[in-house]
């Protein structure tokens, strides 16, 4: 176990219950389970509707992880499980499932923190990270950009969202512009087909805003705005162009995320930048990140989207280092901590 | 058996070997049980002078209760089962109320009774029982009402739970206990068990969920929305 110790993850900070397994740095299985469509009819996750699925969902995925990865339950060395930030019922579902098998295997528990477990998969994708690292966050639930110079002790945070996560703002968009839950994807993929017409706000950006809120972002304003530019269209009785839409609000989050980004880089004087979240498998941030990156010599580094949004297999990814690194393990009386400070790695 | 329950006030767990109890612990802290319930399992197998490995069968209570903390007391028995590979029995929660009730006569040996618990928002879970060959057998289904709407007939029935404490007016005649007890519920469990009888381990949650979306906020979007409509 010394050097390849087996680690088991959950994750059921939101909507997807998420069982990973990890040896050593290799990634083995990343088994989930979604409830996305249980609440796409209310336009966003219903927290007890997900808690639901998670109770579940919570064993048949254990065993979906274990029988992939050829895995008896009986070789796992130690269980990591996000103990918070996220729905606090849904976080105890897991954190429980999570102690129980700690409990029933004999075996230490790992209480983590949903953010740097989003840093930490990289490892599992790319190898280990650079010490240093720069994170870019960016999902349905955080905005956040995270100076990491040790993923399993030490994560300062330079800003993050004042207002709106980057991914509520797709959601609300998206349901502006008439597509389906969760809004991502759907605009990703209709502002490929369009043109960037409109000059939407960068929240943030300028003067005493740039001066107090450096690397923070707000995204409300810019949600508002798109929605009234939509509805003086309809009150005219004009078409509303919906590609153009969604690649001109799409320009405008991708264009803050990346510009700050960057910045941060360059004012701490670090050379990676990585990217996790949902948010991340948006085509045009993955391309002006890469432009942005490449003018400034910062290395990118994305985990494939699968990795990007919550998973299980980015807990176990934690969790193994924190065996790696011998970090003490939680206490059976972990607590989930829905409003878990990213400062705080393990619980 | 390991037999645990978190649809009360109470996080309790018992250890029982068919004949006696060989180790229960308890802690009364309704908003808390995903911290006490695993240490609580863990010290009550040490005291037993067992390991995971040695159990047989696991019990729970399926509710109906509040439902976070019901869930972590299913998911607890559900995973330690799955884990160690035993079977995993629900139990209804307010037949292990009422289990208590008979055998330390609190109610009386013959009569018909009522467990009523605490189900927030102003309503109790409810259900009403009576006794035969010295166990409680349930008359009716477990239901959430308002303490309004229980029958006037049945309001003068000796009733176990905390609904007589929230209710008084209601339920004039309480009767302890107040919170499950693993003991009684493993009593129950084992009973099920000698009888054939399997209740499966799906939550008694008796109300859908809420609706409300985390991400519905003050937005600005709702005169759009409504144009749309
Ligand atoms: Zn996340």
């Amino acid at each position: 176990m010394a050097d390849r110790p087996l680690v088991l993850g959950i994750e059921t900070s939101c909507d997807e219950t998420g069982v990973g397994i990890v040896r050593g740095e290799t990634l083995l299985v990343d088994a989930i389970a979604s409830s996305v469509d249980e609440h796409a009819r209310f336009g966003g996750v219903v927290p007890e509707v997900a808690s639901r699925a998670h109770l579940e969902a919570m064993i048949p995925t254990i065993e979906r992880a274990c029988t992939t990865a050829g895995v008896s339950l009986r070789e796992v060395d130690a269980v990591a499980v996000t103990s918070g930030p996220g729905l606090a019922g849904a976080l105890m579902v897991g954190v429980a499932a999570a102690k129980s098998l700690a409990v029933g295997l004999g075996v230490p528990l790992f209480g983590v923190n949903h953010l740097a477990s989003h840093v930490a998969v990289d490892i599992v994708e790319h190898g280990p990270l650079p010490e240093p690292t720069m994170a870019l966050l960016v999902s349905g639930g955080h905005s956040s950009l995270l100076l990491v110079p040790d993923v399993t002790n030490e994560i300062s945070s330079l800003g993050s969202t004042i207002d709106d996560a980057a991914g509520e703002a797709f959601d609300k968009v998206a349901r502006v512009l008439g597509l389906p839950f969760p809004g991502g994807p759907h605009i990703d993929r209709a502002a490929r087909e369009g043109q960037v017409t409109i000059d939407f706000p960068r929240g943030l950006t300028t003067g005493r805003d740039l001066e107090r809120h450096r690397f923070d972002f707000s995204f409300s304003g810019l949600k508002t705005a798109v929605a009234r530019w939509v509805e003086l269209r309809q009150r005219a009785g004009e078409p509303v162009p919906v590609a153009d839409v969604a690649a001109s609000f799409q320009e405008a989050v991708v264009d803050v995320l990346t510009r700050k980004a960057v910045a941060a880089c360059r004012a701490e004087g670090v050379g990676h930048l990585q990217i996790g979240g949902g948010v991340a498998a948006n085509s045009r941030l993955r391309a002006l990140a890469q432009e942005r990156c490449d003018a400034a010599g910062v290395e990118l580094r994305v985990p494939r989207p699968g990795l990007c949004t919550d998973n299980g297999a980015m807990v176990a990814a934690l969790g193994a280092q924190m065996v790696l690194r011998g970090r003490t393990p939680s206490d059976l009386g972990l607590s989930a901590d829905s409003s878990m400070p990213v400062t705080e790695i393990s619980a | 058996m390991l037999a645990l329950d978190t649809s009360t006030s109470a996080i309790t767990v018992a250890v029982h070997d068919g004949e006696q109890v060989l180790a229960e612990r308890s802690v009364l802290d309704a908003r808390a049980h995903t911290e006490h319930l695993a240490p609580l399992v863990q010290d009550a197998l040490e005291s037993a002078g067992l390991r995971p490995a040695d159990l047989t069968d696991i019990a729970v209570g399926v509710g109906p209760g509040p439902f976070t903390g019901l869930r972590v007391g299913l998911v607890t028995a559900r995973v330690l089962a799955y884990t160690v590979g035993v079977p995993c029995h629900g139990v209804v929660s307010l037949d292990a109320l009422a289990e208590e009730a008979v055998r330390s006569g609190s109610v009386d040996g013959t009569a018909e009774f009522a467990v009523a618990t605490d189900a927030r928002r102003k309503e109790v879970y409810w259900s009403r029982y009576t006794v035969t060959a010295g166990h409680p057998a349930r008359l009716s289904d477990p239901a959430v009402l308002h303490p309004a709407d229980v029958a006037d007939g049945m309001r003068g029935l000796a009733t176990a739970g905390r609904g007589p404490l929230l209710y008084p007016d209601v339920f004039a005649s309480p009767v302890t206990p107040l919170d499950v007890s693993a003991v009684a519920l493993a009593e129950v469990a084992l009973r099920q068990i000698a009888h054939g009888v399997e209740v499966g381990v799906d939550a008694l949650y008796l109300r859908r969920p809420d609706a409300q979306p985390t991400s519905s906020s003050k937005s600005t979007l709702t005169e759009v929305r409504g144009d749309r409509r």
